[in-house]
């Protein structure tokens, strides 16, 4: 087998040197009737071609994002990843390469994060930023919990526009947890106003802009709100190209920002693996969870990173750790590092606007079809219809004439919401005029 | 806390060997290389877009005003700086990674090029289920793999990482229980031995259990008589890892499974080292509850320098009911995804553990494997990875110190005790494997042995590969025996970086680069 | 000639009228390694004896700090902030912890006193 580079001569030679008769000497301590004797319900070994084929046949039966007009967002975004980024992180000093933990030989990794920690400190307005989470949902929920440790308080109060999947973890996992976390009604409208919310009891206020609807708001007077209470204000961002064109969380007061870094570097991948970002003030640095990389220098003198605050994590503090984390997103972080650094700050931001600018043309366009409302006066790259009919049958409708028209709220929310007529439309620089003639021309058609 | 005393010292080295001084500080092919921020070129640019055209303006006043900081490189640049930070990283791809319990097995390239197929990369979660029929059979597939090899009925797939498959295996234990007592269970108390990775606990404090330690026995293995002591109408479950964190298999499984059931609790069993059984045990035979595997470890998915893993949990009847959503359903209809907990059913599932549906890169590259090794090939991986580490133990029994007697499974332990008196430490050593060209074992874990050195070199290292390895440390021994301490403690001498001081790393942490001016600013 | 008293987890306390100094001692430091960082309680605290009054972290471990006596923190060394490195360099000096108002001088007796606490020390070796 082409992964085993042992041959049957050398494991006789081995097995003669250790002294065993065979194999089973070695697997002594297994107690016999513990030795699986049956026969597995799976396929025997498969020469290379051969997996290609099985797996290429699989993957053939999947309508693509490339392969079709797509409008789906709620959470991942369709865009384009320079060539480069691929091929850097395919590099095997990069793949295959472990956790720092012997710095002197990881030198390459750690810079990488350090220059990834900085830019998702940049992007978000804040100072300090960790190596990354497994996504930006269990980002959010470790940031409540965050929350509750430096406040001490035990309520959390969750916008109505922060995405269901992202309210939906972090309840789960304050669920055994000292925190009662109340979920918002879904902010169809954007007028939320959770000032009446705040009190002495409240931890954090979490809330997602661009919301999951679309809309776009400046988050000032919340955070000013929550910090006359002496609550903590934690900021979603689900599309991290809005960071380009909007005014940071930070910059708005937020006090811990959380986001999905999948837009940068990393493909929609049918949801995974994808990357979260967490940011925060550096006074909350020692209660921050994941890895973090800092600078210092080597037995020379010269310049080098390590992991630090170690002793936050679970290998040392244990049943006391500020999260149980351990393996993150670290190779998602590189290509989301490597993106950023091919777009720079002019690219960055030229991105955005083309982004805003197609979600834009796209939006208006859309607001010219009979009973078709656009519900966000303000929005980034994603907004949310109203429809003049079920959205997800509409959906189907137009899938079956290869068009990806967008997320049904209901597909988020589940049946029996109330948004059934709600469909979320998104936008990107990939979006062209053919796609947008396509949905525009499409929907009537499949509503009527 | 007194063994990893030794971790915490800055130990200044002799600033050993005279190199001629380079001009920019490159030594041949090692490149230095500053930081992208210190390379910013503004006006430079690695992307070219499109004129966005005429449209309105829809950000509400919302617009970023002022610059973001980031730094302006074109392509080349970009290509040339991580390029050279590459070459500063040690990888699998390059050497062997004896580090136990991590399982650095051979990436294999054909997991990349599945991964990246348009139709599983370029397919959107959330698109209708009827577009996506191929991904949801890939992991319907993979989960078939997983309850097959572990013998286990039904499995969560949502986790990312080993760390999260436990917090949903202990969820799922918590919700059970909850579900059983008709609210918050009275049995909070978690066993774990005191060999548990640190995981065990942090993630049993986050379901509201507080953990108590079971001791190992002369042996390496659970005392299962002081186990069977603990147990009271209090206790919630066992968190075991089998093979152990010492490399052993533990022969009282099913009687420990027995135990915990009959006192009312749940048998969590930590997978990380299924590599050692995978294909000749399997662990739902032996009574557990449920179980996590990494992907990253088992199944070859890479590690990319830190993640991403997996973290699936296979589940036994009992905890069966409360999974977490989502999960794949497979019908006369073909394949959907059951997402909502209102959606459930007959299920209890105890909530949703992460956005949109799992891991689905590490599922391709995880199947891509299964089905080129085969269930033949599977077995042969963990005859090969046991054989392998019985041979380096087997070569190194006379001149280091193997922690317990007699065979080992997948990874074999050692102690400190052969560098008694020599003034250097497991840390020192292991310092002086880098400039020998490895990456070090895994060094003072498990915690019950003193300077713990536990070395797993997985099935994809050759004989030839595992006598260099077996070489090498043979003649660092003799050297520490020989009373050379002074050439470990300035050690390594010949890697891109020296001895870090961790301490002032921890003491005055710098998280991110700042440009100077707000540097200066801030001293002022 | 200091009157310091210790417990078995190596922490101490030095008795000035109705008020203790506590810190830990010089082979606690030593057996931590470089200290890093020390979490220090809020300035009003009361703390029963053997609750956890401190974290002293280094590089690689953290260990908690236990009032070897109970009382209320009156006082705390905000120098550790700026430099945990006094928790090494001079542990029963310039590196000590908090200040108590002892709440029940008794406590003391239950402590082992200086020539206890060395020989203590030497059979742990």
């Amino acid at each position: 087998m082409r992964y085993l580079p042992l041959t049957d001569a050398d494991r006789s030679a081995m097995l003669a040197e250790i002294g065993a008769a065979s194999i089973d000497d070695l697997f002594v301590d297994v107690p016999k009737d513990a030795r699986f004797g049956g026969s597995f319900d799976l396929s025997d070994h498969m020469a290379e071609f051969e997996v290609e084929q099985t797996m290429s046949a699989m993957a053939a039966k999947n309508l693509t994002t490339a392969g079709a007009p797509s409008f789906l967002g709620a959470g991942a975004y369709r865009h384009h990843v320079p060539a480069t980024v691929d091929h850097l992180i395919q590099r095997g000093e990069f793949l295959t390469s472990y956790t720092p933990y012997q710095p002197e030989i990881s030198q390459g990794t750690l810079q990488a994060l350090f220059e990834f920690q900085t830019m998702v400190a940049l992007i978000t307005g804040m100072d300090v930023a960790n190596a990354s989470m497994y996504d930006g949902a269990t980002a959010c929920a470790e940031a409540v919990l965050m929350a509750r440790r430096i406040t001490r308080r035990n309520r959390a109060v969750i916008s109505g526009s922060v995405h269901p999947h992202y309210s939906a973890v972090t309840e789960t996992q304050a669920k055994y947890v000292d925190i009662a976390i109340d979920i918002r009604e879904p902010d169809l409208t954007g007028d939320e106003d959770l000032t009446g919310l705040i009190d002495g009891d409240t931890a954090c206020v979490v809330v997602q802009n661009p919301g999951v609807f679309g809309h776009v708001r400046d988050l000032t007077p919340l955070a000013e709100a929550c910090h006359a209470a002496g609550a903590l204000l934690i900021v979603v961002v689900t599309e991290t190209v809005s960071l380009g064109a909007i005014r940071s969380p930070g910059e708005m007061g937020a006090d811990i920002v959380v986001a999905e870094g999948q837009s940068l570097g990393n493909p929609q991948g049918f949801g995974g693996p994808y990357v979260g970002l967490f940011a925060a003030r550096e006074k909350y640095v020692r209660q921050m969870p994941g890895r973090l990389a800092g600078e210092t220098v080597d037995a020379d003198g010269k310049r080098g990173w390590v992991l630090t605050l170690s002793t936050r994590e679970q290998h040392i503090r244990r049943e006391k750790a500020t999260s149980n984390i351990c393996t993150n997103s670290g190779l998602c972080a590189l290509a989301f590092t490597i993106h950023l650094s091919l777009l720079g700050e002019d690219g960055f931001r030229d991105l955005a606007m083309l982004n805003h600018a197609r979600a834009s043309q796209l939006a208006d366009r859309l607001a010219e079809v009979p009973g078709v409302e656009v519900l966000p006066d303000a929005f980034f790259n994603e907004f949310a219809l109203r429809l003049p009919g079920d959205a997800a049958a509409a959906v189907e409708a137009m899938a079956a004439r290869n068009i990806l028209a967008g997320v049904p709220a209901s597909r988020l929310y589940g049946a029996g919401s109330g948004l059934d007529d709600i469909l979320l439309v998104a936008a990107s620089e990939l979006t062209g005029q053919a796609e947008m003639d396509a949905l525009v021309s499409g929907l009537p058609e499949v509503l009527a | 806390m007194t063994h990893s005393s030794d971790l915490s010292r800055a130990r200044p080295a002799a600033n050993a060997g005279i190199e001629r001084e380079t001009v920019l500080g490159h030594r041949g092919l090692q490149l230095e290389e500053p930081l992208l921020f210190e390379i910013d070129n503004p006006g430079a640019s690695g992307v070219d877009l499109p004129e966005a055209g005429d449209y309105t303006d829809h950000l509400g006043g919302t617009a970023r005003k002022g610059a973001i900081g980031l730094p302006s490189v074109s392509e080349p640049e970009v290509v040339r700086h991580f390029t050279r930070l590459s070459q500063k990283n040690y990888a699998i791809d390059m050497g062997t990674y004896p580090l136990g319990s991590c399982t650095m097995k051979h990436n294999p390239r054909l997991n990349e090029k599945m991964a990246r197929l348009p139709g599983f990369a370029a397919v959107h979660p959330l698109q209708p289920v009827s577009t996506v029929q191929g991904a949801l059979e890939l992991i319907d597939s993979v989960a078939h793999w997983l309850k097959e090899l572990t013998g286990m009925p039904a499995v969560a797939m949502s986790p990312a990482a080993g760390a999260h498959g436990e917090l949903c295996g202990v969820m799922a234990i918590r919700a059970a229980l909850d579900d059983r007592e008709g609210g918050p269970t009275t049995r909070r108390r978690i066993l774990v031995p005191d060999s548990a990775h640190g995981t065990n606990p942090a993630t049993a404090a986050v379901c509201g259990f507080a953990v108590d330690a079971i001791p190992s026995d002369e042996r390496g293995r659970v005392d299962v008589a002081a186990f069977a002591d603990k147990l009271d109408d209090d206790v919630a479950g066992i968190m075991i890892t089998n093979p152990n964190t010492c490399g052993l298999f533990e022969p009282d499984m099913v009687e420990i499974a027995k135990l915990i059931h009959d006192a009312g609790g749940y048998f969590y069993c930590d997978g990380a080292n299924f590599n050692a059984i995978v294909g000749k045990v399997r662990p739902g035979d032996l009574g557990i509850d449920c179980m996590h595997i990494n992907l990253h470890k088992t199944f070859s998915t890479p590690h990319g320098g830190g993640g991403p893993g997996a973290g699936p949990v296979v589940l036994s009847d009992a905890l069966a009911p409360f999974a977490p959503v989502p999960w794949v359903v497979h019908g006369d209809d073909g394949f959907a995804l059951v997402e909502h907990v209102g959606e459930a059913g007959d299920a209890r599932p105890f909530g949703r553990l992460k956005g949109f549906h799992g891991q689905m890169g590490m599922f391709i590259r995880a199947y891509a494997y299964m089905l080129s090794h085969g269930r033949d090939g599977l077995r042969q991986v963990a005859e090969d990875a046991v054989l392998n580490a019985n041979y380096v133990m087997h070569s190194l029994s006379d001149v280091m110190t193997p922690a317990f007697d007699g065979p080992c499974m997948h990874e074999c332990l050692f102690d400190d005790r052969f560098l008694k008196d020599t003034g250097v430490t497991t840390l020192d050593f292991a310092k002086a494997m880098l400039d020998e060209g490895y990456h070090p074992m895994t060094m003072y874990f498990p915690l019950v042995v003193h300077g713990a050195m536990l070395i797993e070199p997985t099935e994809t290292e050759s004989k030839r590969g595992l006598d260099e390895f077996v070489a090498v440390m043979r003649a660092l021994v003799a050297r520490a025996k020989n009373g050379d301490a002074e050439a470990f403690l300035a050690a390594p001498t010949t890697t891109p970086r020296r001895r870090l001081d961790e301490t002032a790393a921890a003491r005055s942490p710098v998280l991110r680069w700042t440009p100077e001016t707000e540097t200066a600013e801030a001293a002022e | 000639m200091a009157d310091r008293k210790y417990t078995e987890d190596h922490e101490w306390v030095e008795v000035d009228g109705d008020s203790g100094v506590i810190g830990i001692s010089e082979y606690a430091q030593e057996q931590l390694g470089d200290v890093v960082f020390v979490e220090l309680p809020e300035v009003g605290k009361v703390l029963d004896r053997g609750d956890e009054v401190a974290v002293v972290e280094s590089v690689k471990a953290a260990a908690e700090v236990y009032a070897p006596v109970g009382g209320e923190v009156l006082e705390v060394n905000e120098d550790l902030n700026g430099d945990p490195s006094l928790v090494n360099t001079d542990p029963f000096g310039d590196g000590w912890f908090a200040k108590l108002k002892l709440s029940d001088p008794d406590e003391l007796d239950e402590l082992m006193d200086e020539d206890t606490y060395k020989k203590f020390v030497e059979g742990l070796s």
